[in-house]
C-alpha cells in the first residue's frame, strides 16, 4: 500500500466508523426488527420511494453505505493480518477488502442514481 | 581438538517462538479485542443489506413487497438480531474510545473525557430520533 494513501484510508476508517456507530443501530432496529416483527407498521412502497427520490436522502444513503464499507475494509484487513497471521498475504487482502468497499460504493452510486 | 571452532551466526529471528493462530483466545482481553474488531463484519453486512433493499426499491412495488416478506422470515430476523447486537457493541465501544482518538481543547484546556463521550451519546440519541421520525412519518 502506497504511503501517500494510508492517511486517507485511516480517515475513511474513522469517519465510516462514526457514521455506522451513530446511524446503523436505529436503521437496523426499524428495518431489521421492528417492521418485520410487526412492532411498528412499515412505511409503504410509495412513502419509501418518495423519500429516496429526495436528493438529500440520496446523498445521505450514499454516505451511509459507502463510508461504513471502508471502515470495515480497513478494520477487517488488520484483523486478518493479526488474528490469522496472514501478513504474507498483505497485497491480496488489501485488494479484496478495499476492492469490496469500492464495489459497494459503485453499486450504491449506481442504484441511487437509477431510482427514478 | 579442532583448531577452528565452528560458529553459528547470531540470528535473532530464529529465536522467535511461533504464536498460535488462536492467540486471541488465550486471554479474555485479547478475545474481547478481536470481538470488537469483528463488529466491522456486521457493519459491512448491514451496508450490503441496505444495497439489497435499494435494489428491490429500484425494481418496483412487487420486488419491494417480496423483499419485505423475505425480511420477515425467521432466518433474516435472527440474522438482523445478531447484527443489531454487534452493531450496538460497535457503537458503544466506538463512543467510549472517542476521547482516546480525539483530544478536544477549548481555550487551551482539554475537554474532559466524560464530556466527549457524553456528546457522542447525545448525538446518537438525537440522530436516531430524527431518523425514526423521518422514516415513520410516511406511514399515514
Amino acid at each position: 500500500m502506497a504511503r501517500s494513501i494510508t492517511p486517507l484510508l485511516w480517515f475513511l476508517f474513522s469517519v465510516g466508523g462514526t457514521v455506522a456507530a451513530l446511524l446503523f443501530p436505529i436503521h437496523l432496529l426499524l428495518t431489521g426488527l421492528a417492521f418485520p416483527l410487526g412492532w411498528l407498521e412499515a412505511p409503504s412502497y410509495d412513502a419509501v420511494h418518495g423519500l429516496v427520490r429526495h436528493p438529500v436522502v440520496r446523498l445521505y444513503l450514499f454516505v451511509f453505505i459507502s463510508l461504513p464499507l471502508f471502515h470495515w475494509a480497513h478494520r477487517f484487513r488488520y484483523t486478518l493480518y493479526d488474528g490469522l497471521q496472514l501478513k504474507h498475504l498483505t497485497e491480496l487482502i488489501a485488494v479484496l477488502c478495499y476492492g469490496t468497499a469500492l464495489l459497494g460504493t459503485a453499486l450504491a452510486g449506481y442504484m441511487l442514481w437509477s431510482i427514478s | 581438538m579442532r583448531a577452528e571452532p565452528s560458529y553459528t551466526l547470531y540470528h535473532p529471528r530464529w529465536y522467535r517462538r511461533r504464536v498460535s493462530v488462536w492467540w486471541w483466545l488465550q486471554n479474555r482481553r485479547y478475545a474481547w479485542f478481536v470481538l470488537r474488531e469483528l463488529t466491522s463484519v456486521f457493519v459491512a453486512l448491514f451496508a450490503g443489506a441496505y444495497l439489497w433493499q435499494l435494489r428491490a426499491l429500484a425494481q418496483g412495488p412487487e420486488a419491494y413487497a417480496q423483499f419485505l416478506a423475505r425480511l420477515g422470515t425467521p432466518l433474516f430476523v435472527a440474522l438482523h438480531a445478531v447484527t443489531f447486537l454487534f452493531v450496538l457493541l460497535h457503537s458503544v465501544t466506538w463512543f467510549n474510545l472517542a476521547p482516546r482518538a480525539v483530544v478536544v481543547r477549548v481555550r487551551g484546556t482539554r475537554v474532559p473525557d466524560w464530556v466527549v463521550v457524553g456528546v457522542n451519546y447525545a448525538a446518537w440519541l438525537v440522530l436516531s430520533a430524527i431518523v425514526a421520525v423521518i422514516v415513520l412519518r410516511g406511514r399515514a
